[in-house]
């Protein structure tokens, strides 16, 4: 596996090497941090009705601030994501460096896989990030912490399953901007799919809220760490991968 | 060193490149020589693995580049048509992410990094991004990054294509000096740059090759001669051994040469088989055409006359387009 981390070293770096990188973290920070604000003076809100009130149930942090918060970030992502895959392959084929990739004694697999190991480390990077939020919440709340460590579990795999979606149309396409298009529509359909069942038999019921991407998240978010879902995210990393590595293996019969 | 075999590459309906043989030894370097759309990039991309061919075998040191390919790839050092270099690196980044590519030992790496950009002149502009380069270094940076595992294998598909004649003349240098110790394979549409740099050169035009020769071989083939190859078919009127035809056309005047050939791999698959085909090579003088007496006295000898063509006037057309070209080579191409 040495060489996919040598690859994904190279592409880690290029990341920095131009305004991408620093651009995509500060306007992902930027939104969670205003987001995570205004949840935290909506709890402030809800806390004071509480009181006065004293009936309902007990606004909680874990409840009010914690899971509508790594919704949020799970929405942003689902922004940010095309944004940043879409270059790791479409970019190879258009400056003609993948030529450089694809005859040196590396195989394919290594690469696909160090162009995912490296936009992963960039959205964990960020994803640390809000590590600044969390303690805020662990050191002036008694937030539960068990949901929170579900929390980042799940949306390291959503951001997995993101970057692995993306990584495959990048690989599908020289144009940049297709490849981000195609990857946000995909990841979009991933979230509506669950909405056909609502007027769907059992059977398609069942099957369309197992695609969906949300349906997943949700137990993450309660802070219950379900096989199910891993497996889901996983099964997703695995396709979006497997589906690059076949695609790209693809060019060297000639079709590039 | 290398060995091709009936190497074929289709887009779709079109042949790139249709049967190629050849092989090259040891130490040699080898001129792809033919106009744009030849098929030597095509030729050139299978060698280096980077494109897999439709049909037939390429081996390097005897690795399928299919079937062993991280095998066959880490003999190499391949220089595409555009030179592989990312341009918001600095020189000396990209070699070494090169190097690394090709498993050159870490202990080792920085000395290879020095070799390569010190034999490719980049020891100036190292620290510098390649983006801010003039055309002409990235050139040499993918050069460099061909060169820095030190691979017994070079392939570089037009090497000095769009570069001013003074770097023409330095990469001309540099791979005269790398062919004193590495097998060297390139292409090229101009044939002073074979004539100067290759020891031997392959002609290849549409897919096919047209001539495989020694410089020399060449030269004199493109000599004052016209060269006319006959297939016949022996009948029963006309005398089967071979001296009948060769009696029937040397007498003709023009004509020095007449030469029954054994096999050739130009001949049509339905003739191979057959017993009565005959095949000849006559040679004459360039200030008259003879085919038309050629095919007229072989007639009268009792011989049905199945193919008549001049050989060399396709090849000098290959030259001809290949000086057309040369004078546009700015152009660039598929």
């Amino acid at each position: 596996m040495l060489d996919a981390l040598w690859i994904a070293r190279r592409e880690f770096r290029s990341y920095f090497a131009s305004p991408i990188a620093y651009i995509v973290i500060a306007v992902f920070l930027f939104l969670i941090g205003y987001m995570f604000f205004n949840l935290l003076g909506y709890f402030q809100g809800q806390v004071q009705s509480f009181m006065r009130m004293s009936q309902g149930p007990k606004p909680t942090v874990t409840n009010l601030i914690v899971s509508p918060l790594f919704g949020n970030i799970n929405v942003v992502l689902l922004f940010i994501i095309p944004f940043i895959t879409m270059r790791l392959f479409a970019e190879e084929r258009k400056e003609h460096t993948a030529e450089l990739l694809l005859t040196a004694p590396v195989s394919p697999l290594q690469i696909v896989v160090g162009k995912f190991l490296a936009a992963y480390a960039l959205v964990s990077l960020m994803i640390l990030g809000t590590t600044a939020c969390s303690l805020t919440l662990i050191f002036a709340s008694n937030v539960d912490k068990g949901v929170l460590l579900g929390c980042y579990v799940g949306i390291l795999l959503v951001a997995a399953a993101y970057i692995a979606i993306g990584l495959f149309w990048s690989a599908c396409t020289e144009n940049q901007i297709v490849a981000a298009a195609a990857t946000f529509g995909s990841l979009l359909f991933l979230w509506l799919v669950a909405w056909g069942a609502h007027h769907a038999g059992y059977f398609w019921k069942e099957v369309l809220e197992q695609a969906s991407i949300i349906v997943h998240f949700n137990s993450f978010a309660r802070g219950i760490i379900d096989t199910n879902d891993v497996i889901y995210y996983l099964v997703l990393v695995g396709l979006g991968v497997f589906g690059a590595y076949t695609t790209f293996d693809a060019n060297q019969w000639g079709n590039s | 060193m290398i060995e091709v075999k009936e190497l074929t590459k289709r887009y779709g309906r079109r042949y790139a490149i249709d049967g190629l043989s050849f092989s090259i030894q040891r130490g040699e370097v080898l001129g792809f020589l033919g106009p744009n759309g030849a098929g030597k990039s095509t030729t050139m991309k299978i060698l280096s693995g980077f494109i897999y061919p439709s049909t037939g075998t390429a081996k390097i040191d005897g690795f399928d580049v299919r079937e062993d390919a991280l095998a066959a790839k880490a003999l190499i050092g391949y220089l595409p048509e555009q030179p592989p270099v990312y341009m918001q690196m600095t020189v000396t980044d990209y070699i070494d992410f090169a190097a690394g590519l090709r498993h050159v030992p870490s202990q080792a790496r920085k000395e290879a990094i020095q070799y390569a950009l010190k034999r490719c002149g980049l020891l100036d502009v190292q620290s510098r991004i390649i983006g801010n380069l003039s055309k002409g270094y990235r050139q040499r940076v993918g050069l460099a990054q061909a060169i820095v595992h030190n691979p017994p294998v070079l392939i570089l598909d037009e090497p000095t294509v769009g570069l001013d004649p003074k770097q023409i003349i330095e990469i001309r240098d540099l791979i005269r000096e790398l062919g004193q110790d590495h097998t060297i394979i390139l292409s090229t549409h101009i044939l002073s740059e074979v004539q100067v740099l290759c020891s031997r050169v392959i002609v290849i035009d549409s897919g096919k090759i047209r001539a495989q020769d020694t410089i020399s071989g060449l030269a004199a083939k493109l000599k004052n001669r016209r060269q006319v190859r006959v297939i016949v078919r022996v009948t029963g009127s006309a005398g089967s051994n071979d001296d009948s035809f060769r009696d029937s056309i040397g007498v003709l005047q023009g004509v020095d040469l007449v030469e029954r050939q054994e096999s050739d791999e130009m001949l049509p698959k339905d003739l191979l088989t057959e017993a009565n085909i005959q095949l000849w090579h006559v040679e004459s003088s360039k200030e008259k055409d003879m085919r038309s007496e050629i095919a007229k006295s072989s007639i009268a000898s009792g011989f049905e006359l199945l193919e008549l063509r001049e050989l060399e006037m396709s090849l000098e057309d290959a030259f001809v387009k290949l000086i057309d070209q040369d004078e546009a080579s700015e152009v660039s191409h598929a």
